[in-house]
């Protein structure tokens, strides 16, 4: 075998993740060799605007999560479009599908996650995609530009990314509908309340939603195109192409039996470290710390895939740090109907109590347990979620102004002067001089 | 780097540091024109939270470690490496507002008809941020830390 190169600092996966990790290894050593290798042959590009591209034709450079020089100012290697095909953890090796070894020091795992595709009758069709990267966009649009006439979709799947790509394929012209298997659509993400208010919006912008039920089949046209699914209860809707939406799993492959401690995703400690030595993960693939429920969970988010990444870059780089945790929480905006929500969303059972308010669009909503906020769903009046997000991370004990948290009039100055002060005090530090100078009362400066 | 600040002792929420805020990010810098005729009308980027006789101004404190540039799922949000100020870029801005729901201050304003994140930007151009410059009261004070 040749001598293989030897990398310092090795990340598969050119996402949230790996991009958190080098930008973080980087703000600590300017120089050790780090290459970041990824299947997908593009600059790291933000994974949710795939819909815009799709819907608006917004241009890969547009979808940049990083200015084009990124790679080359921070001396970055790229191996993009090229896959590790496998990895030998004890010689600290891979193998990419190109026929090249590298040699690593450290490794990250950045892996992500992919599509859900159930072994359903029909899925290999023409005309059956998935929603996850800028080439699934690409291969839709091409679809759609090749189609005469009206086109009919059938979407599998009611969450996040089933209703990204409705809403993308509504605007492109094309009729949507969805399955979803569970009661409400975007289930994991969404309480039933919340839920029904972007169900309404999709109703109104034509969606027809389909739920309790799953797709069995997918029907074929003579021509081996797709012409219609099948539901289990023998119904079936005509349509010209499916969007298989159910979920993404983390892409674990790579680990399969090598040693590598798995659960659901990687299992990963505080500092995003693997039961490998050198080895960490974070993203999609990782099952890293909740801070919601105590215990380690995957939580696939954009958030928390960089902040993960982050940690695990400086932990490789030789510092000292820890994932605060993260929880699933996430932002819509489909269809003009703004919806916050983090943590649970509905309680597990009545031990829970949960502080609401409603009317008129609006939808505050929080769930307490022992005094600490455990969830949140904020729909049409989004302002002041980050004010309970952080009370949830920090946990705090809201016993005692719990109310106030669902209130119109909800601020910081509902919060008791501890925490206000807390967060808006002026840091007691030598050096800070007022421009221009006036003088503070005493309290203002002290640190309680 | 300089940041804003409130002494709550003499924050009497008047609200004056909204209207000086909205003013500064309005089109027009006409006061009248601002507020009556554009549309969409300006919007401040910086909120006075007030209950019983509590008030206080908050808006962006630019925090090290960010949460929000953490978690921009576009990159739009950015620190800029020189005036460690954190900015958006209001074209990469999609109005997801990932970045609300991390904030602790909710210092976040979101612009839901244009769809994009508006904060405080320290009023760029001016010696000191005109919500400081107008405070009737001194409470805002603008701090070298
Ligand atoms: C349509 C859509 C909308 C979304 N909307 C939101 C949203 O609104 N908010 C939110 O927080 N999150 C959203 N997400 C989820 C978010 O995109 C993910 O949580 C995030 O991308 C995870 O980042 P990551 O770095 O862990 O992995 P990924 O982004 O999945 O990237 C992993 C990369 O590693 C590459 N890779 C994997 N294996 C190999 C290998 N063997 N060799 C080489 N390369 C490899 C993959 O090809 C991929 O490029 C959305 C996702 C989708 C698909």
């Amino acid at each position: 075998m040749a001598r293989a190169e030897k990398i310092k600092y090795l990340i598969i996966g050119n996402s949230a993740g790996g991009i958190g990790a080098a930008e973080a290894i980087r703000g600590v050593d300017k120089a050790g060799t780090l290459t970041i290798v990824s299947d997908e042959p593009y600059p790291a590009y933000s994974r949710p605007l795939i819909s815009e591209h799709l819907s608006e034709g917004r241009p890969l450079e547009k979808i940049l999560y990083r200015p084009a020089d990124f790679y080359d100012k921070n001396k970055i290697k790229t191996l993009f479009g090229d896959k590790v095909a496998q990895i030998n953890f004890s010689e600290r090796t891979l193998e990419l599908e190109s026929g090249r070894t590298i040699a690593w020091q450290k490794l990250l795992l950045a892996t992500g996650g992919s599509p859900i595709v159930p072994g359903m009758e029909g899925k290999d069709l023409k005309g059956v995609f998935t929603f996850t990267t800028l080439d699934d966009a690409k291969a839709i649009d091409k679809f759609l530009k090749q189609r005469q006439g009206k086109i009919k979709a059938v979407v599998i799947g009611g969450g996040l990314i089933g209703v990204s790509a409705t809403e993308a394929l509504l605007k492109r012209g094309v009729e949507v509908s969805i399955v979803e298997m569970k009661d409400w659509i975007l289930n994991t993400i969404l309480d039933e309340e919340a839920a029904a208010l972007e169900a309404v919006a999709l109703s109104g912008a034509g969606v027809d939603i389909i739920t309790g039920h799953t797709v069995a089949r997918i029907n074929s046209s003579l021509l081996g195109e797709v012409n219609g699914i099948s539901l289990d209860d023998g119904r079936s809707i005509p349509c010209d192409m499916v969007v298989v939406a159910i979920g993404v799993t983390p892409r674990l492959d790579l680990v399969a039996g090598n040693g590598v401690k798995t659960n659901r995703g990687i299992i990963v400690d505080r500092r995003m470290a693997t039961s490998v030595p050198g080895v960490y993960a974070c993203g999609d693939v990782a099952e890293a710390y909740d801070f919601v429920y105590g215990e380690n969970r995957v939580t696939p988010v954009w958030p928390n895939a960089y902040t993960g990444g982050r940690v695990a870059g400086l932990n490789i780089a030789g510092k000292k740090a820890e994932y605060g945790g993260g929880t699933a929480m996430n932002a819509l905006k489909y269809f003009g109907v703004n919806i916050l929500s983090a943590g649970m969303v509905t309680p597990p059972d009545d031990s829970y109590e949960v502080i609401s308010q409603r009317g008129d669009g609006i939808y505050r909503k929080v769930i307490i347990k022992g005094g600490e906020i455990l969830g949140m769903v904020f729909a049409g009046d989004i302002e002041k979620a980050g004010i309970i997000y952080n009370l949830m991370k920090d946990g705090v004990n809201v016993a005692a102004f719990k109310e106030a948290l669902v209130a119109d009039d909800f601020g910081l100055a509902s919060l008791p002067e501890k925490i206000w002060r807390a967060r808006l005090e002026i840091p007691a530090s030598e050096e800070a001089s007022i421009v221009p100078p006036v003088e503070l009362p005493e309290e203002a400066v002290i640190d309680e | 780097m300089r940041k804003v600040y409130v002494r709550e002792e003499v924050c009497i929420g008047c609200r004056l540091c909204e209207v000086y805020c909205q003013l500064k990010h309005a089109r027009s810098k006409d006061l009248v024109k601002a507020f009556k005729r554009e549309s969409p009308p300006p919007l401040a980027r910086i909120r006075v939270d007030e209950k019983g006789v509590v008030s206080l101004s908050v808006r962006c404190q630019q925090c090290d470690d960010a949460p929000c540039v953490q978690a921009c799922l576009t990159g739009a949000l950015e620190r800029n490496p020189e005036s460690r100020l954190v900015n958006v870029d209001e074209d990469r801005c999609i109005g997801c507002w990932t970045c609300l729901l991390v904030c602790p201050l909710a210092a976040i304003k979101p612009d839901t008809e244009q769809k994009r994140a508006l904060k405080c930007d320290l009023c760029q151009g001016e010696e000191i941020p005109v919500c400081v410059a107008n405070c009737p009261n001194e409470a805002l004070v603008y701090v070298e830390v």
